[in-house]
């Protein structure tokens, strides 16, 4: 037999290891929420994200090497995003009866966002970069890194910001709904969407297929109207 | 399954090529959603009577993706935990401003939707 540390040499080289920890990972994070009955706290994002960061903790692994197994997992962020279309062209009577309520409350929900987190930071005492930052914070990471990178913010904070940003809102979703008396799944689902992107459908998917599908539209319209809006607030604040 | 998984990556292939060709700030994937909704459109228009989408291997397709979302998170979940020593300068003020911000845009936007769908789209015919 040969010495584990030749084995290791040889898992620590290969995508095969990180790819497996983190499908691993996710079916534990998975079950653990099922368990909880998909509390709110039980987000399956957060806990296999902790599992993950223990494993390369305790092993000494750095994120690049990480990456190169959890890419493939990344990957399917593309055709997952596209297969949002399912869910709209299945409930695409109720959304086109709905294009008043989602105009306004796209709208609201998208400038609530972005000025909301502008100002509280700025009253906090953060400037320049950061702030700019911060303002696309509530859309998909695509394009909120490009929004950054185009404004001279960070696109690594800023997507540092993104993820940070989903899992707060898929956490916070149904305690916060069930407080200010939002019932309505469509309203749920599109306020998940619209403040906390792809963590915030995939927290409304587990709701129900009502509320991903809101949650979908969301996640693309307000992504495209942060794209057309950040700036403007940018120079308006001039900073 | 295999033609559903192709068509899904031929959309968003479709999808990134044409925002990358004409520098349109929409991600491809993005695009690429449009263009399966229109194709299921277009399926039904010309197969009115085919078995219903959701039921065929496509359905399953992205009823796969779509249930495990959380899991494509993760890899971008580890990554920022990662980084979160260049958000210690400002760390406290940052958070605060995440978690507040967050919690405002989730309560403004349900709410909104709620009030206006409760006058102009009411649930119970929905």
């Amino acid at each position: 037999m040969k010495p584990i540390s030749e084995l290791w040499v040889y898992l620590a080289a290969e995508p095969l290891l990180w790819l497996t920890t983190t499908l691993i990972a996710y079916v534990i994070a998975d079950r653990i929420s099922a368990f909880f009955n998909r509390a709110p706290l039980a987000n399956p994002v957060l806990i296999a994200v902790a599992i993950v960061l223990v494993l390369l903790k305790l092993t000494g692994t750095a994120y690049p090497v990480y990456f190169t197994g959890a890419q493939f997992v990344h990957f399917l962020l593309g055709p997952a995003t596209v297969a949002l279309a399912l869910p709209l062209y299945t409930h695409r009577k109720i959304v086109m009866r709905a294009l008043i309520p989602i105009a306004g409350a796209l709208l609201a929900g998208a400038i609530t966002a972005m000025v909301s987190a502008v100002g509280i930071a700025k009253l906090l005492g953060v400037s320049g970069a950061s702030l700019i930052a911060l303002a696309p914070k509530s859309v998909t990471a695509a394009i909120a890194m490009g929004i950054a990178r185009e404004l001279g913010g960070d696109p690594s904070l800023t997507a540092t910001l993104v993820i940070a940003t989903g899992i707060i809102g898929a956490v916070l979703l149904t305690p916060l709904m069930k407080m200010v008396g939002v019932s309505d799944p469509r309203a749920i689902g599109f306020a998940a969407g619209t403040a906390s992107h792809g963590i915030g459908t995939a927290r409304a998917f587990q709701l129900g297929s009502l509320e991903g599908a809101f949650a979908g539209i969301a996640l693309g319209l307000s992504g495209l109207l942060t794209a057309v809006l950040v700036p403007l607030l940018v120079r308006m604040l001039s900073f | 399954m295999m033609s559903a998984i192709a068509l899904l990556l031929a959309c968003q292939l479709a999808g990134e090529g044409l925002t990358r060709l004409f520098g349109w700030p929409v991600p491809g994937p993005v695009l690429g959603l449009v263009f399966l909704f229109v194709l299921l459109t277009l399926r039904d228009r010309l197969q009115p009577h085919a078995a219903p989408v959701e039921a065929s291997p496509l359905g399953a397709a992205c009823g796969f993706l779509l249930a495990n979302l959380s899991l494509m998170f993760v890899p971008a979940g580890v990554g920022i935990l990662q980084e979160w020593a260049t958000l210690q300068r400002d760390g406290m003020a940052m958070i605060v401003a995440l978690v507040v911000s967050t919690a405002l845009a989730l309560i403004v936007t349900g709410f909104v939707f709620q009030k206006l769908a409760a006058r102009f789209a009411p649930e119970r015919d929905a």
